[in-house]
């Protein structure tokens, strides 16, 4: 037995240092041409991200096609140098070395999870290349070399919990803090914690808990909230990232936990996620975002229908079910903000295009003209919290009256005190 | 109490619960819907709509409840300024009650946030009460039960007053109690307590904690101490059939993990538990299945969709079958030049593995695909208030036990079975008495194989379908199968269930990431202990 074990281990070891070698070749990169500029893709395409991030990798690609039928830019067209990091942090790294180094591309569009951020962090540093990361994430964090186009926690977790505590979301006085295990939701449900307890929410009544990434048994956790929602109004605060949304709005679902007795707020499930999910039993469970297909404005149908086509023209699957979501929305205001950065540095040199990068402006699908903070790299966005209908789509129930700045350095934080809302920008060249 | 937590201004609560009860004093007076409130609940900010809910229920015409109960169902619809309900293909207008032709195109739902539809379900339930159909009220108290208002007492006695049935009379007499908690009167409060300990509602805890809370200072805000005495009583009640629901959910999600577990390494316990192939491919047997589930799923629902709900019917033989060809064409053309080199096997199924999910990444695309739950199997059957068994995981625990008692009477009561035990206890001899054993070894490992894609199918009504799937099941499978002790059935049994519960109850202590390694440790000091695992066998048939 014990020499069968060991052969299991070490077999183990050489299929996996195969499997990613083999992955490795199957990126290498296109042909060159001079009259391109190359722009890095790195998303996950397979693996347990692969239900959010497959169609950021679509959206970037449908906006470079866009951007290059309309002329490219500084003349040249834009060719894209796709990679799968295969939801495979150590990955990320490596891949991001590989588009940085071998492929030199001017810019990656790319990432989820946070940590796969943390990963290629210090490689987009090493190398001073350029990262557009497009998702909602946890703030306590400003490199030079990456603009944050989605939501730091005072443009989505804050409001929403305001929200729930409010008369008109249910006046919740418990909480149950849900995440997956690692960097984000821990942070997240850090702030939140030091939110709460500002607003004077006493330690018993929070509960913490994580999942490990592709968790699929949600039973005892939704018992579990069960039972803590029977020491007053409760809400949950699912901070739940991949493909296990899915098993846990089942569980909800089959247990009957209504969104009339304890309200789910996610802050990692849009649209997309919620595809194949009966979303019947569901209604009323909310979810925090800047952008919601659901929003009526002409960009922004203007926008469902150019995704719509190129869906149908590339063969996507669920084409015939097009949806729309706001990492979606965050990497599409990226990728333009960088097109219009670089035409006028005239320039695809990091440096120029961050110094570009400050203030510029693009009217986003969800109905506000967005801009990029002149110092911190973040986009100032209008926070949406919507519920869940029957159709799998959202229905707005509150709102900012205008964008908000993001603040990266959560002041709810007690370290925080005193940090620069901008990155260092003499870091290492 | 929800409706605590509202604050609602008071006076309108007073207004709407008085209406409520004025309609059901009296007959419905035949009123035209205002068109004015239609305006707006319909078009209206959160606060008028809460207050156009309460005048429709005023208005007590059978419109205004179809208004409300169109609104609850999102079937109420705009179309510019027009109110319609919108039934199918058919528009009604929400304030005549006149038929729309035609149905306008450009229609807008009127939204109701969670606040409104708490309120709309209270209201309707009040008024359902009084229903003449059993399930109606027995719904409508149910819905009380959540969260009743002090201003419907006097509708709830009433309704209690004419109530025969056995089984939603003592729900409303909880109803009841919840309200008389706060009444003047001690020997109603005390009566109320009383009842209450009655309650299974894990609401009846959360008053009673109540009524004991303490101020800062540590003195109860309660000061009557019968009062507080009577509370702990019913406290310690209610609170022992909760925990007894809680004991019981524990158990139900353990044993309904363990049958998962189970069933994903049946199939192994036969191929690598009977035959000895270390069958590294085994959890993309598994996927194959679930793969398979999602073909015919969609098969149904493009030809035959009146009947997709049946569609697991057609999905169980389908997978097991795909899977078992799977299986023997690896065995005839891999795994049996392979026998009696466990090393060799190992690498080539592993190899194979890596093989088979790519060739479905290939196919069916990197992402997750969808496996729809038929209708029967969404939904739970609630034993009590705090324990709710979901029908698919009934389901598939049901479907465990079923292919388990069959893997058990094809091994032991027919033909076939006795030749794979025969071949796997003694191949030589087996082979002398006229046993063909390569025509054995190759239906033994389609039927391990097999089972593996019914695990498939039953997993993909609970979990994700990727390419990855079967990665996720075979650190498990070989667990129970090592666990419970090479070559036995009964072990793969014991391991799976035993796993299950204890990786649930573990769950409960430390949460599911610690549960998980303390799991997989708790496996490691186990087969350092006991490396033949639960159940060994014992003579020549050991390697």
């Amino acid at each position: 037995m014990s020499l069968r074990r060991l052969f299991i281990k070490r077999t183990m070891a050489i299929a996996t240092t195969v499997a990613l070698s083999g992955s490795l070749m199957l990126s290498a990169a296109p042909s060159h041409a001079a009259d391109t500029i190359k722009v890095g893709v790195l998303h996950s395409l397979s693996g347990t991200m692969a239900i959010s991030e497959t169609v950021l990798k679509d959206v970037t690609l449908m906006a470079i096609e866009d951007i290059n039928s309309k002329g490219g830019v500084l003349g040249k067209k834009l060719e894209a140098v796709v990679v799968d990091p295969a939801s495979n942090w150590p990955l990320f790294a490596e891949k991001a070395r590989q588009l940085l180094t071998q492929d030199k591309v001017a810019v990656v569009f790319g990432c989820w999870t946070s940590v796969s951020r943390k990963s290629v962090l210090p490689v987009f540093e090493e190398l001073n290349g350029l990262l557009f990361y497009p998702v909602q994430y946890e703030g306590e964090e400003l490199s030079k070399n990456v603009f944050y186009t989605g939501a730091a926690p005072n443009q989505q977790a804050i409001p929403a919990v305001e929200y729930l505590m409010s008369k008109e979301g249910g006046a919740a006085k418990r909480w149950v803090l849900l995440g997956t295990d690692y960097v984000y939701p821990r942070t997240t449900n850090k702030i939140l914690r030091a939110f709460l307890k500002s607003k004077g929410v006493a330690d018993k009544d929070i509960d913490e808990k994580y999942t490990p990434f592709g968790h699929s048994d949600y039973q005892t956790i939704v018992a579990d909230i069960k039972k803590f929602a029977a020491g007053g109004k409760t809400a949950v605060v699912s901070t739940i990232n991949g493909d296990s949304n899915v098993p846990f709005y089942k569980e909800l679902g089959n247990q009957g936990l209504k969104a009339t007795d304890v309200p789910v707020v996610a802050f990692s499930v849009g649209e997309e996620e919620l595809r194949g999910v009966d979303t019947k039993p569901l209604v009323g469970h909310l979810a925090a975002w800047n952008y919601f297909m659901s929003l009526k404005n002409p960009v922004n149908s203007e926008w469902e229908k150019q995704w719509a086509a190129y869906a149908k023209k590339q063969k996507l699957p669920n084409a015939d079910k097009p949806l729309t979501n706001d990492p979606m929305e965050a990497a599409w205001i990226g990728i333009h903000m960088w097109k219009q950065a670089v035409e006028k540095a005239k320039s695809t040199d990091t440096d120029k295009v961050v110094a570009a990068m400050a203030g510029q402006t693009f009217k986003a699908p969800s109905g506000i003209t967005s801009t990029m903070d002149a110092k911190n790299h973040h986009l100032h966005k209008s926070v949406f919290i919507a519920e869940v209908k029957g159709d799998g789509q959202f229905n707005v129930v509150w709102k900012t009256p205008g964008p908000v700045k993001a603040m990266p350095w959560s002041p709810y934080i007690p370290e925080n005190k005193g940090k620069k809302d901008e990155p260092d920008l003499v870091a290492k060249k | 109490m929800f409706w605590d937590s509202l604050k609602l201004p008071l006076l309108m609560r007073a207004i709407l619960i008085q209406l409520l009860f004025a309609l059901l004093m009296l007959a419905p007076p035949v009123f035209a819907v205002n068109s004015e409130t239609v305006q707006k609940l319909a078009f209206g900010e959160s606060d008028d709509k809460v207050a156009a809910v309460a005048s429709l229920v005023a208005e007590g015409d059978e419109r205004a409840a179809a208004v409300l109960q169109a609104l609850a169902d999102g079937e109420l619809q705009t179309a510019g300024k027009r109110v319609l309900i919108i039934k199918g293909d058919t528009a009604l207008d929400a304030i005549t009650g006149q038929k729309v032709v035609p149905v306008p195109t450009e229609l807008e739902d009127v939204t109701a946030n969670n606040r409104l539809r708490r309120e709309l379900a209270t209201a309707l339930a009040a008024l359902k009460l009084v229903s003449l159909d059993r399930s109606t009220r027995l719904a409508a108290a149910k819905e009380l039960g959540g969260g009743a208002e002090e201003a419907m007492l006097p509708l709830i006695k009433k309704a209690l007053a004419s109530e025969k049935d056995p089984d939603i009379k003592p729900m409303l007499e909880v109803i009841r109690a919840t309200l008389e908690l706060k009444s003047e009167d001690k020997a109603t409060r005390i009566a109320a307590i009383r009842t209450l300990s009655l309650s299974n509602n894990s609401n009846a805890k959360t008053l009673l904690l109540s009524v004991l809370e303490k101020n800062n200072d540590g003195s109860y805000l309660e000061p009557d101490e019968e009062i507080r005495i009577e509370a702990q009583k019913s406290l310690r009640s209610v609170e022992g059939r909760l925990a007894w629901g809680d004991r019981l959910g524990v158990l139900f999600s353990g044993i309904s993990l363990g049958s998962i577990l189970l069933l994903a390494a049946l199939g192994l316990a036969i191929t690598y538990g009977l035959m000895g192939v270390i069958n590294m491919a085994h959890g993309e047997l598994i996927m194959i299945g679930a793969y398979t589930t999602y073909l015919i799923q969609n098969l149904f629902r493009a030809r035959i969709p009146g009947v997709f709900d049946w569609y697991l019917l057609c999905a169980v033989p389908a997978s097991f079958l795909a899977a078992a060809l799977v299986g023997i064409a690896l065995e005839r053309t891999v795994i049996r030049f392979l026998y009696g080199r466990p090393l060799e096997t190992l690498l080539a199924t592993w190899g194979i593995s890596l093989f088979l999910i790519q060739t479905v990444r290939t196919i069916f695309g990197a992402q997750n695909v969808q496996v729809e739950n038929p209708a029967w199997m969404s939904g739970g059957m609630e034993i009590l208030t705090n324990v709710v068994l979901p029908y698919s995981r009934i389901v598939i625990i049901a479907f465990a036990a079923l292919v388990l008692v069959l893997v058990w009477l094809l091994l032991t009561r027919t033909r076939l079975g006795l030749f794979v035990r025969g071949v796997t206890q003694n191949r030589a001899m087996a082979s002398c008495v006229g046993v063909r054993t390569p025509r054995v070894d190759m239906l033994a490992f389609g039927l391990g194989s097999g089972i593996a894609g019914l695990a498939g199918c039953a997993l993909s009504q609970i979990g994700n379908v990727g390419p990855d799937l079967g990665q996720s099941y075979i650190v498990d499978s070989f667990m129970v199968v090592v666990l419970g002790g090479v070559g036995q059935l009964a072990g793969t049994v014991y391991a799976g269930l035993g796993l299950g519960l204890l990786n649930k109850v573990l769950e409960g202590w430390s949460g599911a990431v610690l549960a998980k390694i303390a799991i997989l440790v708790f496996i490691i000091i186990f087969i350092q202990k006991r490396p033949q695992g639960l159940f060994a066998l014992k003579g020549r048939v050991t390697e």
